[in-house]
Parts: C-alpha cells; sequence; structure tokens
C-alpha cells in the first residue's frame, strides 16, 4: 500500500501536461501509464500540430512528446512507472493497479484521470476478417514499430484521424484505394483533405463499407453510396481491392474509472458518448477526483494538452500549491481552449460542453 | 467543392492569388488556407512579419504580397501543408516551391510528372533544386519549374516509373 | 514487411532475437510486440473465434478488443498485441477458447 499526494492515470498528452503542471508547482506526482511507452497518441503522430505556440503548434506529434517527457524526467518531484494499469477505484479513494503483472494498491490524496479513448467499431459483414484494422492500430504498427500494415488499404472515415492516419500511410509507402466517409462532408480539417487529394487519392463522401471480401484476410471491400438519410443506395455496390480496411469512425472515452468511483455522468454526443460532469476546474462530482483529455470528450491533442495542464494545476492547488501564480496560470489556460475552441470546427465540442452544463 | 472532394474551386483559388504583376517580380507565397481552424504557424514563423492572423488564431491567415519576400520558410512550417510559393519573373516558366513529405526525394534536374490539385498528371515539371536542413524539421523544400500558364495549376508532382 | 526508411521517423530497434510460430523461426527485435513481428513477417491470422471458428487478427493494438490472443509459451489467451517479444518465445493460434490443462470439474 502506498500514499501520494497526486496521481495521474495516463501517460498520454492530457496526463503527460497535468503531471508536468502539478509538479512545477512543487507537488509531489506519481505518474502511471498502462503501456510501457509514455507520450499515448503523440508518439504515433508525424505531422507538426496545429494551434498556436503555446501548444507547441509547428512541432510534430512525436517531437511534442520527447519535450514533455524530458522535461517530467528531469524532476525530483515526479516518478514515472509504466506498464502500470490502474484496473479500479475504490470508495475509500484506493487505486487498484496492475504493474509488471503485480496487483498494487495506491491512495492518491488527489488523482486526475487522463485516460484517453478507443476506437468505434462499425458494422458490416465481415467485419472481423485479419485486415480490418482500428486506425490507432495501424498507426501503432506503422510508426512505432515501423511495421507496414498492408500493401493497399480502404480508409472508412473522413475526421482528422482517417485524414491523418492517410496521410501516414502514404508515407510509410502505402497506397491508400479510397478514404470514405458515411457524411456528405469531409468532417477532417480540409488542408489534411486537400494534401491526400492532390497526392491522388480519391476522397468518397456518402459512401460506406458494405462487405469485406476475403477468406483468410481482407482481399477485397464493397462499398456502397449512402442516401440522405444515411441508407445504402441500392445498385451503387463497388469492389475495391485491397488489403486492409482501416476504420477511423470515432472515439468512445474510456471513462470505466470515472463509472466505478461513481462519478456523475452524461450521454453527450458531442463529446463522444458518456462523460463525466465536472467544473471548470477540471474536477468531477466528486471531489479529488479530475479528468483531462478526450475521456472528458474528443477533442483535438492540443485541447487535451491544455486541459491536463489546467487539471494539474487545479489538482496541485488544492493541495496548497502554487497558490500564489495559480490565478494568473488558470487565466491563460482558459484564454487558451477558449482560443481552441472558438471557431467554426469548435462548434461540436462547445454544444457538448454547454449541453454537460446545461443538464 | 472542397467540402466535399478535398480539391478548392477556381473562385477558391482565385481568392488567394497574388496579382501577376507582383509573381512577376520574385517569388511570392500563395497562402491555399480556406477554412477557419484553430492555427497561426505561418503568422508566427514569418521573419517579415507579412502574414497576420487578426489577433484570433480561428482567422483565416492575411498575407501582405508586398512584403513578402517569397523566402517560403512559411512553406515548411504550415501544418496543412497549404502554403506555395509562386514566381513568375522567368519568362514563360513558373517556379513553384512546395513542401514533401514522402520519400524518395527527386534529384536535381529529374523530370516528373506535373499533377494538379485533383491528383490528375498535367504536364511535366523539372525539379530545380531540394531544400533540406535542420529549421526545415524534416519537411523538404522541393522547387519544380512548370510553364508559365501552370503557375496555379500545379501543385504536386508524381516520379516516373 | 518492415519499414527501413521514412520521411519523418527513425525506428531504433532493440536486438534482434528468434521467436517461433507455429515452429517457425520468425525475426522479431527487443522491444516490440509479439503481434508486429507476427505482422512483419506476413501472418496475420491470430486466433479462431470461438463458435465460427472464424479467422481472427490483430485489430486494436491497445489490449482490449481480444481479437489477437494467442497461446504464448503454452499459455492461451495472451494479448499479443501488448505483449513483448522474448528471444525463444513459442507462439501459436489459438483455436476458440485456449485450454489451461486444468479446470474447475477436474
Amino acid at each position: 500500500m502506498e500514499h501520494r499526494e497526486i496521481v495521474v492515470v495516463g501517460g498520454g498528452p492530457a496526463g503527460l501536461c497535468a503531471a508536468l503542471q502539478a509538479a512545477r508547482l512543487g507537488a509531489k506526482v506519481l505518474l502511471l501509464e498502462g503501456d510501457d511507452r509514455l507520450g499515448g497518441q503523440l508518439i504515433k503522430q508525424t505531422h507538426m500540430f496545429f494551434g498556436s505556440e503555446k501548444q507547441h503548434a509547428g512541432t510534430r506529434g512525436v517531437d511534442i512528446s520527447a519535450m514533455l517527457v524530458k522535461e517530467l524526467k528531469s524532476m525530483d518531484n515526479v516518478e514515472i512507472r509504466t506498464n502500470a494499469m490502474v484496473i479500479g477505484r475504490y470508495d475509500d479513494g484506493a487505486l487498484t493497479v496492475d504493474e509488471n503483472d503485480e496487483f498494487k494498491l495506491i491512495y492518491p490524496e488527489k488523482v486526475v484521470f487522463a485516460t484517453g479513448a478507443s476506437e468505434k467499431m462499425l458494422m458490416f459483414a465481415n467485419n472481423d476478417l485479419p485486415g480490418v484494422y482500428g486506425a490507432g492500430a495501424v498507426q501503432t504498427l506503422m510508426n512505432v514499430f515501423g511495421v507496414m500494415p498492408a500493401k493497399k488499404v480502404l480508409m472508412v472515415g473522413a475526421g482528422n484521424i482517417g485524414l491523418i492516419v492517410s496521410y501516414q500511410l502514404m508515407q510509410a509507402g502505402v497506397e491508400i484505394a479510397a478514404i470514405l466517409d458515411a457524411g456528405p462532408q469531409i468532417g477532417g480539417y480540409l488542408v489534411h483533405a486537400s494534401k491526400i487529394r492532390r497526392a491522388g487519392v480519391p476522397i468518397l463522401t456518402r459512401h460506406s463499407v458494405k462487405e469485406a471480401i476475403g477468406t483468410d484476410m481482407v482481399e477485397a471491400a464493397v462499398i456502397t453510396q449512402l442516401d440522405e438519410s444515411w441508407q445504402p443506395i441500392e445498385g451503387t455496390e463497388k469492389t475495391i481491392e485491397c488489403d486492409a480496411i482501416c476504420l477511423a469512425v470515432g472515439l468512445s472515452p474510456f471513462a470505466d474509472l470515472f463509472w466505478q468511483a461513481g462519478c456523475e455522468m452524461k450521454f453527450i454526443p458531442e463529446l463522444g458518448g458518456h462523460v463525466p460532469s465536472r467544473d471548470e476546474n477540471m474536477e468531477t462530482s466528486i471531489e479529488g477526483i479530475y479528468l483531462a483529455g478526450d475521456v472528458g470528450g474528443i477533442e483535438e491533442a492540443s485541447a487535451a494538452m491544455v486541459e491536463g495542464y489546467l487539471a494539474g494545476l487545479n489538482a496541485a492547488v488544492s493541495l496548497g500549491y502554487g497558490l500564489a501564480e495559480a490565478e494568473g496560470l488558470r487565466a491563460d489556460l482558459k484564454d487558451q481552449l477558449n482560443d481552441l475552441r472558438s471557431g467554426p470546427v469548435g462548434d461540436k465540442i462547445r454544444s457538448g460542453l454547454a449541453k454537460l452544463q446545461d443538464d | 467543392m472542397l467540402k466535399v472532394t478535398g480539391i478548392p474551386t477556381t473562385e477558391d483559388v482565385a481568392g488567394v492569388t497574388p496579382p501577376i504583376e507582383r509573381l512577376e517580380k520574385g517569388p511570392c507565397a500563395v497562402i491555399e488556407c480556406y477554412q477557419k481552424i484553430p492555427c497561426n504557424p505561418c503568422a508566427t514563423s514569418c521573419p517579415f512579419g507579412a502574414i497576420v492572423r487578426d489577433n484570433d488564431i480561428n482567422e483565416l491567415p492575411v498575407i501582405d504580397w508586398e512584403i513578402c519576400t517569397g523566402c517560403a520558410i512559411c512553406v515548411v512550417n504550415c501544418p496543412g501543408l497549404a502554403i506555395f510559393t509562386v514566381d513568375l519573373s522567368k519568362p514563360g516558366k513558373a517556379m513553384i516551391k512546395l513542401p514533401y513529405e514522402y520519400l524518395p526525394l527527386p534529384q536535381v534536374g529529374e523530370i516528373v510528372d506535373a499533377v494538379d490539385r485533383g491528383g490528375e498528371v498535367v504536364g511535366e515539371a523539372k525539379i530545380t533544386k531540394v531544400q533540406e536542413g535542420k529549421a526545415f524539421d524534416r519537411t523538404r523544400l522541393v522547387w519544380l519549374e512548370v510553364p508559365r500558364e501552370q503557375a496555379m495549376i500545379v501543385r504536386h508532382f508524381r516520379q516516373k516509373e | 514487411m518492415r519499414l527501413e526508411e521514412h520521411p519523418i521517423l527513425k525506428f531504433d530497434r532493440g536486438p534482434r532475437v528468434t521467436i517461433y510460430f507455429e515452429g517457425k523461426p520468425i525475426v522479431a527485435y527487443e522491444g516490440e510486440t509479439v503481434a508486429a513481428a507476427l505482422h512483419a513477417a506476413g501472418v496475420y491470422h491470430l486466433s479462431d473465434s470461438q463458435e465460427q471458428h472464424r479467422p481472427r487478427g490483430f485489430f486494436c493494438a491497445i489490449g482490449q478488443c481480444s481479437s489477437c490472443m494467442m497461446v504464448v509459451d503454452g499459455m492461451p489467451n495472451v494479448k499479443t498485441c501488448i505483449v513483448k517479444v522474448k528471444d525463444g518465445m513459442s507462439v501459436q493460434v489459438q483455436r476458440g477458447k485456449g485450454d489451461l490443462g486444468w479446470s474447475i470439474e477436474k
């Protein structure tokens, strides 16, 4: 059994920043990451980030991760433990941890859950064939382990993940047969779409995958056009040769720990599903439990980082650290979040967050 | 339509095209950014202060073509790879600098297929320079020479088999 | 197939080791997952589903979907997308639920 000041659960962009900010203010921080590498989704991002300087815009995701990890590792008041998966949170405040196959109990005074999100599945015939992958899995294979996921990929989803992963596949020398999206318009940033389009990849809106074809693995896909009510239009089926179908059809917050803790949860489709209620300091309905990043609503990594700083700041302040600088820092972080969310591409997250406040 | 196909329309492009007289004086950045997204490295990277995002990182960038020198620093700093430079100072020819993040890199002097915004081959281009360096952070700047009338058409290239 | 060249990334592979897939030696590198090593060697069919015995492969890469569970060194239900290779490791396709070699009934 261990007692800790602040425990941050999850070593992705939100968790790294939460740990950093709390530690910069002097709090003693333990960062727990289930994987053996820190960085979460950041380490798979080869593109320069959007946003402003404060969120490291213009720097590649993989390099942002390295910078954050380097600073964390240089701090004496931070302990980082990888291969340490938090599997439960109990009423007495205990976190149960599977650390290198050993079971451990940790009691934090404050905890920040920055557990991220998991990929959504799509229903179609033979979607269980080898060669049907989640987009994150494809990124892990090629950008973390340097393994070619396939030769020719059909991408399903033209949001930012579908577009970015398509681009990354092309950088790895993989052909993209097409990018499909069920919606009437491209959901991701149009600059991503344009750079892929000029490289010769068709983007087909109002299209979906109907069936994967193959015996032992994917050999082709049948795609179909959708009508205005998102229903397949008969007779529009086309067979596309490919050895992989990559799904980038949205993310669901990984909110299990909040459920188990008994935090108030709300179903907000704009945020990706069930998410914990929170106040403006990123604290949930249970005192001492904070959140940051995709687990509270699916958004860009830049926003996840700022939320991380904000949650880490408030957790530290609640323990009496950083009282002098807290107000200025907090105001700046809130301004940054506003900047990231105030434009037209922030519509969805803004309406989701508004619903969270309303109900 | 851009939002459906990923290809900007001719009207979209016309709205960001510098005046011909400016392009005939020498290289100038063409910012092909049509959607309000929270992003500002073009403005912060410009050493001459030629690009402004009007205090709101969601506003579209505004460039002063008279201040722009066509140095292309914004080209390698734009996260969307949406900036190019165009130079019409040589008679009959257009020099285009574009950001490139694929392998293999082309060789200087190589003749490649010139590709438009829709991914179609529209002719041939000659590679005149391939720039890389620490400040470029792995985005290469590839210089293409194309016929003058294709200055605002060619935005990519494909190496011949 | 492994990526040797990439316009942005450099791959720091660990020391070379050998794992055995259905008895056949496969090159792997320390630090990579079993599923990644198999993938690099062209092995995509990792398990058979319990009821219909349909082929299953790699899907989520974060230890959530159970599609990649294989028999590793005799132990069934190992999530090969998150378990790292070890020199000499034996890996087999898992058919159905897997057999621990004992049961409560016995």
